[in-house]
């Protein structure tokens, strides 16, 4: 039976993990190749780097991550961020990355979707929606970029339908709202998206409570659940999460010690 | 030596990466007379069946695999790479190497069931004591993303067999050509001994 997952997100700048609260105070935590070989140790099913580095002349710093990264754990992993040509896709999947999040470029050039799916698969090619509630879209929900400070005249569900027909192979819901808030995923996003969808669906934003995850990935539907804080702070572990959405029910892997 | 086929049908960092944590010297090439001489080969593969079938041609690699199949040298196929060594596959639709008879077909969907099948899924391997499956049991998970599924026919020995919607072999062995429709060098300690098998395998 197919499992459902949990992926692990690191946000970095400068080359060094950091995490976000509602898009904007950040805080320092550590160095991401570091913690990827933790996370992938403790049993994560996927990781996925966002870029949050300010100037473009640090990106090639990313690169050396990801390279490193590669090295060190055999999960599949996606990194987003900053990502603009087919060059910068390409040279994340050169570096080792499965997969290459899209978010406020795919909106401003929807056809870096397609030319993605083209040269490297549907399977590499991840959208990353960032969603705003608001009740004068059709779904409920307005797309919002640049990390949340720029809206768009686009609805969620229909640029979500837009972007799977461009080549997208999977989706990243992340709420605005509910990001940092540590009050859950936002579940009736998550449904929508994930019943209208033939792709998987990864839920973000919110996650507080391991109780949160088994809502979002039962009722909420989701093929896929990103905690970040939850697990950066040692408040949980990976393990500690798996057990319990095991316990509810929840088709999780159980990962193997490594050898050696 | 392994010998990887780089026919731009996806991502060979990976597996590249898999080999040097099992300390196993590689080769990465397209040109057959490079890797003629290689103990063993690895076919990865992402992507169209019918596009890759093409480059093999193109790249006159499917001679290299046929080659290496007659004289009983192992070829481990990976993903579309599991998918190609069959006659044929309904994706494109392609004529593929028939090293091994049988077809590709896409996999149904349905409701609640994605397409692609994408994540961990539990794999049942029934060859308990078979070599390429030493160290990993039955129910382990390892990862997947296809939309195709391989359909050997029968009297080729399967390997493993997963379920996503219908019950599929994920894997299958013929002579010295052996499979893995999952990615081995994506899935974690258990994909890594799984690979680690295969380098170890005299058939």
């Amino acid at each position: 039976m197919l499992q459902k997952r949990i992926i692990v997100c690191l946000d970095v700048r400068d080359g060094k993990t950091v995490k976000s609260v509602k898009f904007v105070d950040t805080k320092e935590l550590g160095d991401p190749v570091e913690m990827a070989a933790e996370y992938y140790l403790q049993g994560a099913d996927e990781l996925v780097f966002y870029d949050i580095t300010a100037s473009a002349e640090k990106r090639g710093v990313l690169i050396d991550v990801v390279r490193k990264v590669a090295q060190r754990i055999f999960i599949p992993f996606c990194v987003g961020g900053g990502i603009k040509t087919a060059e910068d896709i390409r040279q994340v999947i050169l570096a080792g990355a499965e997969k290459v999040s899209l978010n406020s470029q795919a909106v401003r050039n929807p056809q870096l979707i397609s030319t993605g799916a083209r040269l490297y698969g549907s399977q590499s090619m991840v959208l990353a929606i960032d969603a705003l509630a608001d009740s004068s879209f059709p779904s409920g929900y307005r797309v919002v970029i640049d990390g949340g400070r720029t809206p768009t005249d686009l609805d969620v569900l229909a640029w979500a339908r837009q972007g799977q027909a461009l080549g997208a192979g999977e989706l990243v819901l992340n709420s605005i709202d509910a990001d940092g808030t540590k009050a859950g995923y936002d579940l009736n996003l998550t449904r929508m998206l994930s019943q209208a969808l033939p792709i998987p669906v990864v839920a973000s934003g919110g996650a507080g409570i391991p109780e949160h995850l088994r809502a979002v990935l039962q009722e909420g539907k989701a093929d896929a659940a990103l905690v970040a804080s939850m697990v950066h702070y040692g408040t949980y572990t990976i393990p500690v999460l798996k057990d319990y959405l095991a316990e509810k029910g929840v088709p999780v892997r159980v990962a193997e010690p490594h050898d050696g | 030596m392994t010998g990887v086929l780089d026919y731009d049908a996806g991502n060979l960092t990976s597996v590249q990466n898999a080999l040097d944590y099992l300390g196993e010297p590689w080769i990465v090439s397209r040109h057959p007379l490079d890797l003629q001489e290689a103990d063993r080969l690895i076919v990865p593969g992402d992507g169209h069946a019918s596009t890759c079938m093409e480059n093999l041609r193109f790249l006159e690699l499917d001679l290299l695999l046929g080659d290496f199949v007659a004289r009983g040298r192992p070829v481990l196929g990976i993903c579309v790479g599991s998918q190609i060594v069959l006659d044929s596959s309904e994706e494109g639709p392609a004529r593929c190497l028939g090293l091994v008879p049988g077809v590709c077909r896409l996999l149904p969907g349905g409701a609640g069931l994605k397409v692609p099948h994408m994540g961990w899924n539990t794999v049942n391997f029934p060859q308990a004591n078979h070599p390429l499956v030493r160290g990993v049991v039955s129910g382990s998970s390892f990862y997947f993303v296809h939309s195709y599924y391989t359909s050997p026919a029968q009297g080729v020995s399967v390997l493993g067999s997963t379920v996503h919607g219908l019950e599929f072999p994920v894997g299958f062995v013929h002579g010295s050509l052996a499979t893995w429709q999952f990615h081995p060098e994506k899935s974690g300690a258990l994909g890594l001994r799984l690979l680690g098998n295969f380098l170890a395998w005299r058939p």
